[in-house]
């Protein structure tokens, strides 16, 4: 097991937002975390990602538990990728992943031909070698997104963690995004809204609802006609796409 | 290039960028000296300077060397030092805060300040015992615990700190107005509001001697921060997925800023826009990543501060105007073209 949840509770004030979630991540698999606005999506993964504190329940990576680990620690081998996390500096974007060699550099070190290959290869990985050079400021959308991947790379995670990366990008971006990280063999754990996307590209899909887990599995098994109603409250039919062989809904009119 | 040769590289370059900074600074300082109604030439300022050090023996005019080493040069090289440190604290105000408008008085330090100062020269508080610096530099530092435990008390992020910034300074204003309008006559309110626009005029050697201790310091202790400064562009949380102790390294810096800005104030009062300008122009110059902004900021502000000092004491002759003013006069027309340049940019 690479991440493992148990019994996780998170309330802010007397709000509930996490109410015992349990769930393991395979190493190497594609988990895509789904539900409507509010259950609790982007409260878990900052749980996962170790920047908040579950008030019960514990976190274990490769069966250590998280509250024992430092935080430079956890950020050697968990990358979280934020949604629309920007900034006003004028940062080029090999400054913005070299960020993320931060947690693999003590106060004292210097730069290192290891810290360069990894810059590189994030670089590289990301589709942004080309772009290496340019202000944040004049990056798109899908751009910025693609840089913030390539900072949590060149983490060199072991789990990747993404808040809904494909928002606000165009088709192609959301494509070409959903491509790159199924193509990575490392976990990733990615929260997101479009349904078809994700049964296309995840290995396994969680489905969240009010704070806790609805149900778990391949997209086979969890996407069904009765989970869209009760979960999603729409209508809608699915089959098995002619193309790729993956679940597909058709939503009604 | 090999790693030791890019290394080597680096280093000449750091070098080199060191000592152009200082030799820049020191031609500035000299320049300073020079300046006033006793001009000196920069030749014996220099002589002045190494016969004290007991380099050379060159015969000086007295007068002139009690000019330069009791009065000038003190004052000149603590201008460098506020200057340096509130470029400083500015910078690092604006990126933990990420606000281009962050200085260094945001989290209410000047405004404390002056209420340490009046409770002194107006209340009377200490009986005489206590110095208007002391009683600034308490005030100052009343002012930053109040928001500190306004503002972390909770954990609270880059807004919560400015707004319980903007609410202390409000506090500390109003006590201090409040004091000057009902116990002062208009010679302290006038001593007041001249203390509170900046002055380099008294200060000696002493005060240089803390001064360079506690910005010297304080440099060591950014640069120590300078790659942890750089992962709070995307956000808090942004570094603290990298890694950061976010809550540790803001009240490390807070307070870092805090006793380099409440040592400036309590010495030479409020001098205003250099903290706020200064790392502006220094981002235009070397770009936004610290090892390289933070130095930048600390020579810059120097620079700027000598070159006000000067300023304030050639503009009009045989009187000497209120620091602040002079920066503000200065500071406000180079922060319109940068706004005006942002403005382009977005």
């Amino acid at each position: 097991m690479s991440i493992r949840a148990e019994n996780l509770v998170w309330r802010i004030g007397k709000k509930t937002i996490i109410d015992g979630v349990s769930l393991e991540v395979k190493p190497g698999l594609m988990l895509g975390l789904l539900g409507p606005n509010g259950s609790g999506k982007t409260s878990l993964l900052r749980l996962l990602a170790g920047l908040k504190r579950p008030q019960a329940g514990r976190i274990t990576l490769d069966g250590q538990d998280l509250k024992g680990i430092d935080r430079r620690q956890i950020a050697r081998r968990v990358a979280f990728v934020e949604q629309h996390a920007t900034t006003n500096a004028s940062l080029k974007v090999v400054d913005v992943v070299k960020l993320g060699r931060f947690p693999h550099r003590s106060m004292f070190s210097g730069w290192t031909l290891a810290d360069d290959a990894a810059v590189a290869e994030a670089l590289e990985r990301a589709g942004m070698t080309q772009k290496r050079n340019d202000p944040w400021q004049s990056l798109s959308g899908g751009e910025r997104q693609r840089t913030h991947i390539a900072r949590a790379l060149a983490q060199a995670p072991q789990e990747l963690i993404l808040d809904e990366p494909t928002n606000h990008l165009d088709i192609q971006h959301q494509i070409s995004l959903m491509r790159l990280i199924s193509s990575l063999s490392i976990t990733s754990i990615i929260a997101l809204h479009d349904l078809n996307h994700a049964a296309m590209f995840c290995d396994q899909l969680i489905i969240m609802q009010e704070g806790r887990v609805v149900t778990v599995g391949t997209p086979e098994e969890v996407m069904t006609e009765d989970l869209l109603k009760t979960v999603f409250r729409v209508d809608g039919r699915i089959e098995a796409s002619p193309y790729h062989a993956r679940p597909h809904i058709h939503f009604m009119r | 290039m090999t790693e030791t040769g890019r290394s080597i590289q680096g280093l000449l370059v750091l070098g080199a960028s060191v000592l152009a900074s200082l030799a820049l600074i020191a031609v500035v300082v000299g320049i300073s000296v020079g300046i006033g109604d006793l001009p000196i030439p920069l030749s014996t300022t220099f002589a002045a300077v190494t016969n004290r050090l007991g380099w050379t023996a060159v015969e000086l005019n007295r007068i002139h060397e009690t000019v330069i080493w009791d009065y000038r040069l003190s004052r000149a090289l603590v201008a460098s030092c506020c200057g340096a440190g509130l470029a400083l604290s500015g910078a690092i105000m604006q990126s933990l805060l990420r606000n281009p408008l962050a200085e260094p008085y945001v989290l209410g330090i000047s405004a404390g300040a002056s209420t340490g100062a009046v409770a002194i020269v107006i209340l009377g508080v200490g009986a005489g015992a206590v110095t208007l610096s002391v009683g600034a530099f308490a005030g100052a530092f009343a002012a930053f615990l109040f928001v500190a435990l306004l503002s972390n008390g909770t954990r609270g992020g880059a807004d919560r700190t400015i707004l319980a910034g903007v609410a202390a300074s409000q506090l500390f204003n109003a006590a201090t107005s409040y004091v000057v309008t009902t116990s002062g006559n208009a010679q302290q309110a006038r001593d007041v509001m001249f203390w509170l626009l900046g002055s380099f005029g008294g200060v000696r050697w002493p005060e240089f001697a803390l001064v360079s201790v506690v910005v010297g310091f304080g440099l060591v202790i950014c640069l120590f921060y300078a790659r942890v400064l750089d992962t709070f562009a995307f956000g808090d949380e942004s570094a603290a997925a990298l890694g950061v102790d976010v809550g540790r390294t803001r009240i490390a810096l807070f307070a870092l800023t805090a006793v380099m800005t409440a040592t400036i104030v309590s010495m030479v009062g409020t001098i205003g826009f250099v903290g706020l300008v200064v790392p502006h122009a220094a981002r235009f110059v070397v770009g936004p990543l610290h090892v390289r902004l933070l130095p930048a900021c600390a020579v810059l502000g120097a620079i700027f501060m000598v070159l006000a000092d000067i300023a304030s004491r050639a503009l009009i002759p045989q009187q000497v105007l209120p620091i602040g003013v002079v920066t503000a006069l200065v500071g406000v027309p180079v922060f319109s073209i940068i706004l005006y340049r942002f403005q382009r940019a977005s």
